[in-house]
């Protein structure tokens, strides 16, 4: 009980720090998930977003629900994705009556420049991070800039990266043996 | 009551189909506006800018805006609700599948591969934000120095500075804010 109310209020709070959608928590979820809690790994992590990139709904939501899982059983991986979902709604609907005076206010505009910023460095930082445990071997290195190129100069489906990228992996680390 | 069943079912339907993060509901929103008239395209388009400026996922902010307006605070409920359950779904199975293959050489193998594929999407969502940030709309107008000295304190501020490294990102996105104020960004 005491885990699954630690499972809410944790995904709860990443909820509310988190400024543009599922990349943007990947910083937070380091830290609250692998560092402060132990209840992933930086690999994990990894895996989790390949996953949430080629299964149905938000990466976020996703992300939760398998750490939910994972940490404890089914029932935490309803009860993460309610915590990360819960501070969306509660803060929508309170602001959705003035949001529109809201997000027209200059120094609201400016504020979330600042952010965006932030942001960025944030995603670097992650990414950073990801890279030291994801890239180990000159053919991982291969697949992330190939990756990489796909992503920045096509418009194609993320689900074809993904499906590419574990066929490769399967081909270049059981069949080549 | 028929409302809130359709507003569940509508959200439902986009949560399974829309693969690849928040942003692919937009698409799935459209429709559910021009077949329902439950929200117009010019609320759709505030729906984005609040959702991507408040905090939370940016899909689950979409769905709760648009449940609010179609049917109000149980509407907001129930179509976030809708959104997430066929995800919720669909991974409790994966996740069933993967602990049981765990050791299995081809799903390792896979992850083998999905990593660093993973690092890569992450880098290019990362320069899609960095590019709109740092340069706007057009490379032509050059970089945005106000931009670019935040970015460099920060990342200073994340890495080499010692007293700060540790800190929580809320807190070093609370001072971009500021800084955004102060200086005008």
């Amino acid at each position: 009980m005491r885990l699954l109310a630690d499972l809410f209020l944790t995904f709860a709070k990443m909820g509310a720090v988190t400024f543009g959608g599922g990349y943007a928590m990947l910083p937070i979820l380091q830290r609250e998930i692998v560092d402060n809690k132990h209840w992933g790994t930086d690999e994990e992590l990894a895996d989790y977003y390949a996953l949430g990139q080629c299964t149905p709904g938000v990466i976020a939501v996703n992300v939760a629900t398998f750490i939910g899982r994972k940490t404890a059983g089914n029932i935490g991986g309803v009860i993460a994705t309610l915590g990360v979902v819960f501070p969306s709604v509660v803060i929508i609907t309170l602001l959705a009556g003035v949001i529109q005076a809201y997000s027209s206010l200059e120094w609201v505009k400016n504020a979330f420049g600042g952010i965006r910023v932030c942001v960025c460095v944030l995603i670097f930082n992650a990414v950073i991070k990801l890279f030291a445990k994801a890239i180990i071997d000159k053919k991982t290195l291969c697949i992330y800039l190939l990756v990489l190129a796909g992503a920045v100069f096509l418009n194609v489906s993320p689900v074809v990266f993904v499906i590419c990228a574990g066929v490769a992996g399967v081909i270049l680390k059981v069949i080549a043996k | 009551m028929m409302i809130y069943a359709k507003l569940f079912w509508e959200f439902f339907q986009t949560g399974l189909f829309a693969v690849g993060g928040g942003m692919a509901t937009l698409p799935f929103l459209y429709d559910i506006s021009d077949r329902t008239g439950w929200f117009t395209h010019a609320q759709l388009a505030d729906m984005i800018a609040v959702s991507e400026s408040t905090p939370g996922p940016i899909g689950i902010n979409m769905a709760t805006y648009s449940g609010y307006l179609t049917a109000g605070i149980p509407g907001a409920i129930i179509s976030t609700l809708g959104l997430i359950t066929p995800s919720i779904i669909v991974i409790l199975i994966i996740a069933a599948f993967l602990y049981a293959f765990r050791d299995n050489e081809y799903v390792n193998g896979a992850f083998y591969g999905l990593r660093p594929a993973s690092a890569a999407m992450i880098t290019a969502a990362g320069l899609i934000v960095a590019r709109v940030v740092f340069f706007g709309v057009d490379f032509a107008n050059g970089v945005n120095l106000k931009a670019a000295v935040l970015a460099v304190v920060l990342l200073l501020l994340t890495h080499v500075i010692t007293f700060t490294k540790k800190l929580h990102p809320v807190v070093f996105i609370l001072l971009a804010a500021v800084v955004g104020v102060v200086f005008k960004f």
